[in-house]
């Protein structure tokens, strides 16, 4: 015990070394390590824009580096690089801070940001929303953190999460020593969501002895790319009302949706307009962030999350956590603030934003067919279209020779699929079994964010490497 | 200096000439981080005047038409939370802000005409002034588009430029937009190693380095790692900065508790650090770490080398992590006292990774910098095994990274302009001056205060704070009592609604209760000297005074 050596692994929290983060596990660490050796890799592991060469929007980012040095408004020169909108922005938004983004905000944020986020919320959904409800965090995981953290209180206490599912979910609620409740999405019916299941799901835990409290989704879906159907969410609602659950919902795509039949919806909204007493009844958060979007500012830590029919006292409660940690990040509220409210149409700055901001919806929508189409051109891979979110989540029915050439190097099937597609490609992507996935099926998800010229190239060695490992473990073949 | 730099400084300098910030008539209003809150359009009236900062009577009376069926009530959230207290943001700041509200809404309600915030380190809150330097850089980070104009020149100096040509061509990307690494940018990893290497003058590998937003998550990281229930003990100073206290509870662990020594300059006693083990391991806690604040936070002490020795020699006997909390390592003002950190003892008495685990915690909100918004800080972890370093990083990595331009500030702070650089003048001037004038003002105030009738202050060594204590009078204490308040709180909301400053109440750190005579002591926290000026301590002092004396006043003729 005195050998300074305090810290073993040994009597580490449980639950620390109990959690799983697929996301940056395994196969990102190894694509590092190839990285190091002068591979070249392309991550599509984590949906990262900027760090795959998409650009800033301008306008955002005079405006940070104008309230980061607000000293050059001072100057004479200032007009020579920034647009007068910009500047005036810049200045609206310091005059919300006091003193400048030097100095940690309110626990929940700057109060005029809070302001700017439920008038978003307002001509969004058409229904008001109210500040003091709304929390600044530093990007939704954050939140995320925050809420669960209140809402479990030991290991009885489950959180129902879809599957497959982002693995921010199965991660926090073990560090936090929950208890995950899955329920299933239906890959046949395009990662659709069937309240039966979510039925099932609940009475089993229930009888395991789980108090089930909470209930997550992801619209649109991560990984699997799904935009909800309105009706899909007044069940949903209907679903947490009855069976007295938190309804969590992660909307941190709601920009990236890239079909027209089903325009993204807030759960909010179906909410309020399902009227009394349901509208007052469920407990509702809501998150978002900068990260994604066309703004993808993922570095700047932005997001917030909203919180409608929660018990004061417990809001204030949240409240008090935020505040051991002080603030959010003042650089993250102001983007976030600038995400919410852009340019307007007769700003100087409003053809360049727009015309920079639809360049980005229209090739992520481009690539999300590419991506798909590419996907299921090649042997054994099936993948539903991906019609919001970042991702494809492409099913790949491995060969029985593959799965047990897996398990004699000691890997998950899908593991192993994904070891070799990067050793021989340089594409990091991640295994399905990270996200979760019904037993005997095996993905993989990729983002669709490498560039568009990219593209073609990165979906044609993928096609070559997957014809090469089929053809190697085909069971035919292997019964030779 | 080329032309441009010199035209950029003329033009900056007749900039200063105006008052700074002029323009932002809101200022002081939202000099506390508050402004007015309309009801967004559309939105139903509220009840209440719908500004209220959220009180909770205020809530319930708004929603006390809806009938409480929730899954989540008070009763049924996690009791962690229920149970975490954090004061430095508690009820007096609430009263505060709700005051601040007053003003706004009833200019001249109230005696005095603006809320001064000395209940937290916030200082550019308080009008200073970031550095230059710092700011030009993270600039041209967030907007790499102006390294590539010519016009740049006539905006930023040619070093800040070069450095951030240097970070950014160093980021995957080039963009402060993308998540970095869990544990931080590469270079501005090597930057903080760098740094830590010219101030010990020992090594510092990068890999030891977790970049994270402010000091407070990596404390978190390390009780999460570290408490697995409330069998696990932590060793804290009392008095303490309450982030230990609040963080110990969410994680479910147990705070064991040592005093600091008020009578010997709150001197870190070692018997005492003994005794307080001894005592909870025969009560069945293990435990597993000792956390240090030097300098001291709310105390202002800065331990001397000796004692530093005696405390790494104490972990590694005793198979303790330390925590050392170093984030006001630049905030010395004692003249002889000088900051050392707690890896440099550690090596120069020949102690390796192998021999203590030494956990150091730096920020970018405290210094001559004070950049609190900015939320950037790392620990230096260095003693771990390999394997246990992983799981850091995996739970860094859940929240995938802190934030970028937090990340390159931490950086500039550890390796900021040397001389012979452009900057470098400007630099060291506005670094002087903060410093020397927190210096002055930590002197001014605890001699002032030490003239106070009933009020003893031990001198502001180092940090931001000044801790006096003040001898209440019995009646205060039951004046204090009838109305259900600990003493110190009844004093602080006295000097609250009477002056408009916010301080944090002794209890909230934690103390001592002395009876002697009959007569309890009180500490009352004070986050003083991040005032404007002189003037405005010495307003403080004054008020204090004459609180004391209407205290003694008002219960006499009570």
């Amino acid at each position: 015990m005195a050998s300074g050596k305090v810290m073993d692994p040994e009597n580490l929290n449980e639950n620390v070394k109990k959690t799983v983060y697929a996301v940056r596990g395994e196969l990102y660490l190894r694509a590092s390590e190839l990285q190091k050796e002068g591979k070249k890799i392309i991550f599509t592991n984590v949906g990262n824009p900027h760090a795959l060469g998409q650009k800033p929007l301008t306008f955002p980012r005079q405006v940070m580096a104008l309230c980061q040095a607000p000293f050059l408004m001072d100057d004479p020169h200032v007009g020579l690089m920034f647009p007068p909108d910009a500047i005036a922005t810049a200045r609206k938004y310091l005059a919300m801070t006091g003193g400048g983004v030097g100095a940690y905000s309110d626990s929940r944020g700057l109060p005029g940001v809070r302001k700017e986020v439920a008038d978003f919320i307002l001509e969004r959904d058409g229904y008001p929303s109210d500040p003091e409800n709304i929390f600044l965090t530093d990007g939704a995981s954050k939140g995320v953190a925050q809420v669960l953290n209140a809402l479990i209180r030991n290991d009885r206490d489950g959180v129902l999460v879809p599957i497959p599912q982002y693995p921010l979910y199965s991660a926090t609620i073990q560090l936090l020593g929950g208890t995950l409740v899955p329920y299933y999405l239906t890959e046949e019916s395009n990662w659709g969501m069937d309240v039966k299941d979510l039925q099932r799901s609940v009475t089993e835990a229930r009888r395991k002895g789980i108090t089930v409290r909470g209930l997550v989704f992801i619209n649109p879906g991560n990984p699997t790319g799904q935009c909800l159907t309105e009706k899909n969410l007044r069940e949903l609602i209907e679903f947490c009302i009855k069976e007295r659950l938190v309804l969590m919902a992660d909307e941190v795509y709601q920009q990236n949706v890239y079909q027209d039949e089903r325009p993204f919806i807030s759960a909010r909204k179906v909410l309020m307009s399902m009227g009394p007493r349901i509208s007052k009844e469920l407990e509702l958060v809501s998150f978002h962030t900068v990260s994604k979007g066309f703004l993808g500012e993922c570095g700047q830590r932005g997001g917030y999350f909203e919180m409608t029919n929660f018990h004061p006292q417990t809001v204030d409660e949240l409240y008090k956590v935020s505040s051991i940690a002080l603030s959010p990040n003042v650089t993250g509220q102001i983007m976030m603030g600038l995400m919410v409210k852009p340019p307007r149409p007769g700003d100087i700055s409003y053809p360049q934003y727009k015309a920079e901001s639809e360049a980005i919806s229209l090739s992520l929508r481009r690539r999300a067919r590419i991506m798909t189409d590419g996907f299921n051109a090649c042997e054994n891979v099936v993948c539903n279209f991906t019609e919001g979110a970042m991702y494809s989540f492409p099913q790949v029915m491995l060969p029985n020779a593959a799965i047990a050439a897996a398990k004699q190097a000691g890997k998950a099937p899908d593991v192993f699929y994904c070891l070799r597609l990067l050793e021989s490609t340089g594409i990091s992507t991640v295994p399905g079994s990270g996200f979760g996935q019904k037993e005997g099926t095996f993905h993989v998800r990729t983002t669709i964010l490498p560039s568009e010229k990219d593209m073609p190239g990165i979906m044609e060695s993928f096609k070559r490497f997957n014809a090469d490992f089929m053809s190697k473990y085909s069971d035919s073949k292997s019964k030779l | 200096m080329n032309r441009a730099g010199a035209l950029r400084r003329a033009a900056r300098a007749a900039a200063a000439a105006r008052p700074r910030h002029a323009e932002f008539a809101t200022e002081g209003a939202a000099a506390g981080g508050q402004i007015v809150q309309q009801p967004p359009s559309g939105a139903p009236p509220v009840e209440g005047n719908g500004q209220d900062q959220g009180g909770p009577n205020q809530l319930h009376r708004r929603f006390s038409t809806l009938p409480w069926t929730n899954p989540v009530t008070l009763q049924s959230i996690n009791p962690k939370i229920l149970k975490t207290e954090y004061a430095v943001r508690g009820e007096i700041v609430t009263r505060a802000q709700n005051l601040q509200q007053e003003l706004i809404v009833k200019p001249g309600s109230l005696p005095f005409e603006e809320i001064v915030y000395c209940n937290i380190g916030n200082p550019q809150a308080l009008s200073q002034p970031p550095i230059t330097f710092f700011r030009e850089v993270v600039a041209l980070c967030d907007h790499p588009n102006l390294l590539d104009k010519s016009e740049t020149h006539a905006l930023f100096s040619s070093d800040a430029i070069l450095r951030a040509f240097r970070i950014i061509d160093n980021i995957p990307g080039r963009t402060t937009g993308a998540y970095s690494h869990s544990q931080g940018i590469k270079v501005c990893r090597d930057d903080i190693a760098a740094g830590i290497a010219a101030r010990d003058g020992y090594p510092a590998n990068p890999e030891d380095i977790f970049i994270t937003d402010g000091a407070s998550p990596g404390v978190h990281m390390m009780m999460q790692l570290l408490i697995s229930s409330e069998k696990d003990g932590i060793l804290c100073p009392i008095p303490q900065y309450p982030l230990y206290s609040a963080s110990i509870a969410l994680h479910g662990g147990t705070l064991v508790p040592y005093y600091l020594n008020e009578s010997s300059g709150w001197g870190l006693e070692l018997n005492e650090l003994k005794q307080q083990l001894q005592a909870a391991r025969s009560g069945g806690t293990n435990v597993r770490a000792l956390v240090v604040i030097n300098p001291g936070n709310p105390t202002g002490q800065v331990l001397s080398e000796e004692n530093q020795r005696e405390i790494v020699q104490f972990c590694k006997e005793e198979g303790l992590v330390l925590l050392a909390d170093e984030v006001y390592q630049e905030n010395i003002y004692a003249e002889g006292k000088k900051f050392n950190s707690f890896k440099k003892v550690a090596r120069s008495m020949g102690l390796e990774d192998k021999d203590v685990n030494i956990v150091s915690f730096q920020s970018v909100s405290k210094g001559y910098y004070g950049e609190c918004g900015r939320r950037g800080g790392y620990m230096e972890v260095t003693g771990l095994p390999k394997d246990v370093k992983d799981q850091l990083y995996k739970v860094a990595s859940v929240n995938l990274c802190s934030n970028v331009s937090g990340q390159i500030l931490m950086s500039l702070v550890m390796n900021p302009p040397k001389p012979g650089d452009e900057s470098y003048e400007q630099f060291a001037e506005e670094r002087d001056s903060i410093l020397s004038s927190l210096a002055r003002r930590a002197k001014v105030l605890t001699e002032a205060m030490n003239k106070l009738e009933g009020v003893s202050c031990n001198a502001a060594e180092g940090a931001m704070y000044v801790f006096p204590r003040l001898d209440l009078p019995e009646r205060a204490l039951k004046a204090a009592g009838a109305v259900g308040m600990l003493a110190d709180v009844f004093y602080a909301r006295r000097l609250l609604d009477a002056t408009g400053i916010v301080m944090v109440p002794g209890s909230g750190f934690g103390q001592v209760w002395h009876t002697i005579l009959g007569s309890s002591y009180l500490k009352a926290n004070v986050a003083i000297f991040l005032l404007r000026s002189h003037r405005r301590s010495l307003i403080f002092v004054v008020a204090l005074a004459s609180l004391l004396h209407s205290c003694r006043v008002r219960l006499t003729y009570a």
